[in-house]
């Protein structure tokens, strides 16, 4: 095969992909549409609102906890040197600080719940879709989007945030461990150097955030299995494209509430 | 077809003489097409279901049953012509008058389609969520679903998980659920597909007995020869996206017509 034509097939693949790639946003933003449209009116589904708050924070608690201390802790050890190295090593509570509950606490919590949470979302609702209980719902007179859609983005949107405050604590602890064998630093000195350090321009675009990665995670699972393909295969790809979908979704989210925060501080 | 579409004379008179000749449609469809792309599944698909009758369709796998009457409840649009229900013609009801004439019309679904993260009270419970007031508010829904669960001869697994039943318990759960509501139609797609023989002699029996008991008009989609003769007052067999022939079981059974022959062959 000649070295031309293989270009002008990578060439038209990439052409390809790129087209279904804007597609697939052009319909994610539809799906986003109607769940604003549907979101505000009447009936509410609280319980099931409640059901999946609850089943969400507890399967991704644990998951959440371990590698929160996991990165904490070896963020330090990590960094210690260095800091030792320049005689700054009672700046360590400061820079673990700002830089987990900046940046590595939600994005790691994101992305540990884009892999838990949407895919879970994406293989549900693409089970249902295949075995027709999404339109057994809708001709018993239920709304399945309200019911399932709805629901579960709303919960993402509020748990996110939750589990990163916890996954950060968590994160902080870690690191605190460290600390507190290495360098003799008491837990009390530490979060109380960690606190101060913080400021509101650290903690409300981190928080802000959060709440986009939760709306983004739910969003993306639930499109991915509410118009999953017929078969098992379907509810296979859909929780597979679900999570790359949503981890992928997660950065462009950081990146964008990094650039815009960033224009907000400096003013 | 008659002038007046609503009034229909029998075809079979002999055999259903204690019947009234005069009846009326609870449904009726008129030159739907469908295609999805390429695949033109329904190509102007004509039928009529009567008051209290048990209609059975037939066709060969893929022909499009199931996308027929998933358009008889608005779960899928047809791309052109008619669909009447009850009345009301589909296409132009809004989400609320549609959900009010579907909680009439009872749906069990190829699959059963049980929900599998609820129990089965649960499962049955969750049609009486938006239409407890059709049956008079009651605040404990127990005795309904009990009495639901009763009519299928399965009262002991009430609280058990769908994954714990078999397919034929499955699909007496399902019709259990497609009762609860008290349907004046209901529409069975492929009600014994899947099952052993003597359980699916089972589901035609309880289909019949639900049918005296509540005097329900019912469209019974099939490939089953057997379950079509015990409960077929009339059939119809959907072949190549039309009503290609419509009778008694007796009359299409004895017909010499190629494609026809090819449904009764053993
Ligand atoms: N949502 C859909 N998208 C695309 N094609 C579809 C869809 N639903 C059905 N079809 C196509 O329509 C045709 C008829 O399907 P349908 O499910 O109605 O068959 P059926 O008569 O019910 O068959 P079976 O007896 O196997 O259930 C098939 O060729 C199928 O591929
Ligand atoms: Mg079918």
């Amino acid at each position: 095969m000649s070295e031309i034509s293989i270009t002008k097939r990578v060439g038209s693949s990439l052409v390809g992909r790129a087209k279904h790639f804007f597609v697939q946003i052009g319909e994610l933003s539809y799906f986003a549409g109607r769940f604003f449209r549907e979101v505000f009116s009447p009936p509410f589904e609280f319980r099931e609102l409640l059901r999946q708050c609850y089943q969400m924070g507890n399967r991704s608690l644990v998951l959440v906890g371990v590698t929160g201390f996991i990165i904490g802790l070896v963020m330090t050890l990590q960094t210690r040197p260095t800091l030792v190295q320049f005689g700054a090593v009672s700046w360590m509570p400061n820079m673990t600080g700002i830089s987990i509950v900046r940046e590595i606490g939600p994005v790691i919590t994101a992305l540990i719940c884009a892999g838990r949470i949407a895919s879970g979302i994406g293989a549900e609702l693409g089970s249902m879709r295949v075995t027709e209980q999404i339109d057994a719902m809708e001709v018993s007179g239920t709304n399945p989007f309200k019911y399932l859609v709805v629901t579960r983005i709303v919960a993402t949107t509020l748990m996110l945030p939750l589990l990163i405050v916890f996954g950060d604590l968590i994160a902080l602890y870690g690191s605190a461990v460290v600390e507190n064998l290495k360098g003799d630093v008491s837990f009390q000195l530490y979060f109380n150097t960690v606190f101060d350090a913080l400021g509101f321009g650290d903690i409300i675009p981190a928080t802000v955030k959060s709440f986009f990665f939760g709306f983004v995670i739910g969003l993306v699972g639930c499109f991915k299995g509410y118009y999953s393909k017929k078969g098992t295969a379907g509810v296979g790809i859909a929780a597979n494209t679900a999570v790359v979908m949503a981890s992928l979704l997660v950065f462009v989210v950081d990146f964008i509430a990094v650039f815009v925060s960033d224009i907000f501080y400096e003013l | 077809m008659t002038d007046d579409p609503t009034t229909y004379k029998h075809k079979d008179q002999e055999g259903v003489a204690d019947r009234p000749l005069e009846r009326k449609a609870v449904i009726r469809i008129r030159d739907v097409r469908k295609s999805f792309g390429d695949n033109h599944v329904l190509n102007g698909f004509d039928m009529d279901l009567y008051e209290g009758e048990n209609l059975v369709v037939m066709g060969k796998s893929g022909s499009g049953k199931s996308v027929m009457i998933k358009c008889l409840v608005g779960l899928m649009l047809p791309d052109s012509g008619y669909i009447e229900v009850m009345g009301k013609e589909i296409a132009t009801l809004d989400r609320h008058t549609l959900d009010e004439l579907r909680s009439d019309i009872g749906f069990l679904f190829q699959g059963s389609a049980l929900y599998d993260s609820m129990t089965v009270r649960e499962n049955l419970e969750f049609p009486l969520r938006r239409h407890k007031e059709k049956l008079g508010t009651p605040s404990d829904t127990t005795a309904l679903v009990m009495e639901a669960l009763e009519n299928v001869g399965l009262g002991r697994t009430i609280d058990l998980m769908p994954a714990e039943l078999s397919g034929g318990m499955k699909r007496r759960i399902a019709l259990a659920r497609t009762l609860i509501l008290k349907p004046k139609i209901i529409l069975y797609d492929e009600p014994t597909s899947g099952l052993d023989p003597i359980t699916a002699k089972e589901i035609i029996e309880l289909m019949r007995n639900i049918q005296i008991k509540y005097n329900t008009s019912s469209l019974i989609i099939t490939h089953d020869v057997d379950c079509a003769r015990v409960i077929a007052d009339r059939m119809v067999l959907l072949v190549d996206g039309i009503n290609y022939a419509e009778g008694s079981y007796t009359e299409l059974s004895q017909s010499t017509d190629p494609k026809v022959e090819a449904f009764f062959k053993k």
